[in-house]
């Protein structure tokens, strides 16, 4: 026994310091795993309102580029109205299906108060929690394109996966045909994530649209991602392509996050199969 | 004494710096300065060293809270608070009895600067490859670890010539 106590005399230090460092190392794996409940994060009250009160005043700087996105946003909507309208115009009648009414997605808006892109495993905060109805594995769009997925969310704060994170991994697909592939990134540059596991006899060229693919119960089918940037030659397994973003990721402002309302209905009958 | 309230005083400075002024600067995209491991630098020496570890794990995990970064900023700057000791007996050749009498300002520069520098690159090389975390762009790992030591000491080095009284 005595020894013993001798022992702790002696290493007292370095047995502190390992087993702080132990604590930071389960800390840093817990991060990287998506399905862990995580606590060090910047979603909750202190860091949430700390970033908030910073972004109140850094959104001055750039509400000019916010502008014209909302003005771009609202001219592709108003396009697509006009699209849908007219043949109406021409019937006698219409008929009303109800089941069209079934609403599967609802969008909220909220705000990025904390925007990362530079590391290996990014994460965006935004101003809207559980209080808001946002929880785990919801989706995150903005106007131009996707953004991520909320990951963890406290009362009134939320952090989102973004899709520069090496973890992230979302179904995607070309537009206009039904091939699809698994969007991920390697790391390296913040404006390009890449397409892989595309069908073989898929047909793509550079400059073709890739958007979601709605084969997850997170997003929906038909939100833009980018555009193919570089085909890479040669006879890889997992026929990579990469994807130019439309988003620029290094200036984000509002938001919309994605509740899927059918998502318990897919899993469970998913979950059967198993 | 208002010694630990001091330090005190430094250690919410440097996280406010830290982390609203200078995680938003990078440079070229990617490189930033990680001026808070100066707290490192400046606590003073004890023969506990048990506060110091803890309150640089602090440090380091509240950097970790804003930045969504796991724990990668405590287990750096935990580490180089541990071995700090040992460049202290290497390069100033102080023993116990000197501890409570050291002080970073009275040493020469070039004893200061070997010291800073070997603790920022050790720090800077854990922090990036954790922050990496594969065994790929190592490459990217080891500049980034060149560039950002190289930008917080030259912010750290300023900051002393700025700060201290000329007497």
């Amino acid at each position: 026994m005595q020894q013993f106590i001798y022992f702790f005399q002696k290493f007292k230090y370095f047995l502190f310091f390992l087993l702080l460092q132990f604590i930071a190392l389960t800390i840093t794996f817990n991060n990287l795993n998506f399905h862990k409940n995580k606590f060090v994060n910047s979603a909750n009250t202190l860091t949430g309102s700390l970033y908030s009160r910073a972004a109140n005043i850094t959104e001055y700087w750039n509400l000019k580029s916010k502008n014209k996105l909302l003005a771009e946003e609202n001219t592709r909507l108003k396009n697509l109205l006009q699209k849908n309208i007219t043949p109406h115009l021409s019937k006698d009648s219409t008929v009303i299906d109800s089941t069209k009414y079934h609403q599967k997605f609802t969008f909220s808006t909220a705000k990025i108060i904390n925007n990362n892109y530079t590391n290996k495993f990014n994460f965006l905060t935004i101003n809207k929690g559980t209080n808001s109805g946002i929880k785990k594995e919801m989706a995150v769009i903005n106007s131009r394109g996707i953004i991520g997925i909320t990951d963890n969310s406290s009362k009134s704060y939320a952090r989102v996966q973004s899709i520069l994170n090496r973890n992230s991994k979302i179904n995607a697909r070309l537009k206009n045909s039904n091939y699809f592939g698994t969007l991920g990134w390697d790391g390296k540059a913040y404006n390009t994530v890449q397409l892989s596991d595309l069908p073989r006899q898929a047909p793509f060229k550079i400059g073709d649209t890739i958007e979601t693919g709605g084969k997850s119960t997170i997003f929906p089918e038909g939100i833009f991602i980018g555009t193919i940037s570089k085909i890479n030659k040669g006879n890889s397994a997992d026929n990579k392509v990469d994807v130019a973003l439309f988003n620029d990721m290094s200036n984000l402002g509002f938001i919309y996050v994605i509740k899927n309302y059918h998502k318990e209905e897919i899993k469970s009958i998913e979950s059967q199969n198993e | 004494m208002n010694k630990p309230f001091n330090m005190a005083t430094l250690f919410i400075m440097l996280l406010v710096l830290q982390v609203f002024v200078l995680n938003n600067i990078l440079f070229l995209d990617s490189i930033n300065p990680y001026l808070y491991i100066v707290f490192v630098f400046l606590y003073p020496l004890k023969t506990n060293r048990v506060p110091f570890l803890f309150y640089s794990f602090l440090l380091g995990i509240s950097v970790d809270f804003f930045s969504d970064s796991g724990g990668i900023h405590a287990f750096s700057i935990l580490s180089i608070a541990y071995i700090r000791l040992f460049f202290v007996k290497i390069y100033f050749r102080k023993i116990e009895a000197d501890f409570s009498f050291f002080k970073l300002k009275s040493e020469s520069f070039g004893k200061v600067f070997n010291y800073t520098v070997t603790l920022t690159v050790i720090h800077h090389l854990i922090l990036f490859s954790f922050a990496n975390f594969s065994f790929q762009n190592l490459s990217n790992v080891l500049l980034n670890t060149l560039f950002s030591s190289f930008f917080t000491l030259t912010l750290y080095f300023l900051g002393t010539y700025i700060f201290t009284k000329s007497e």
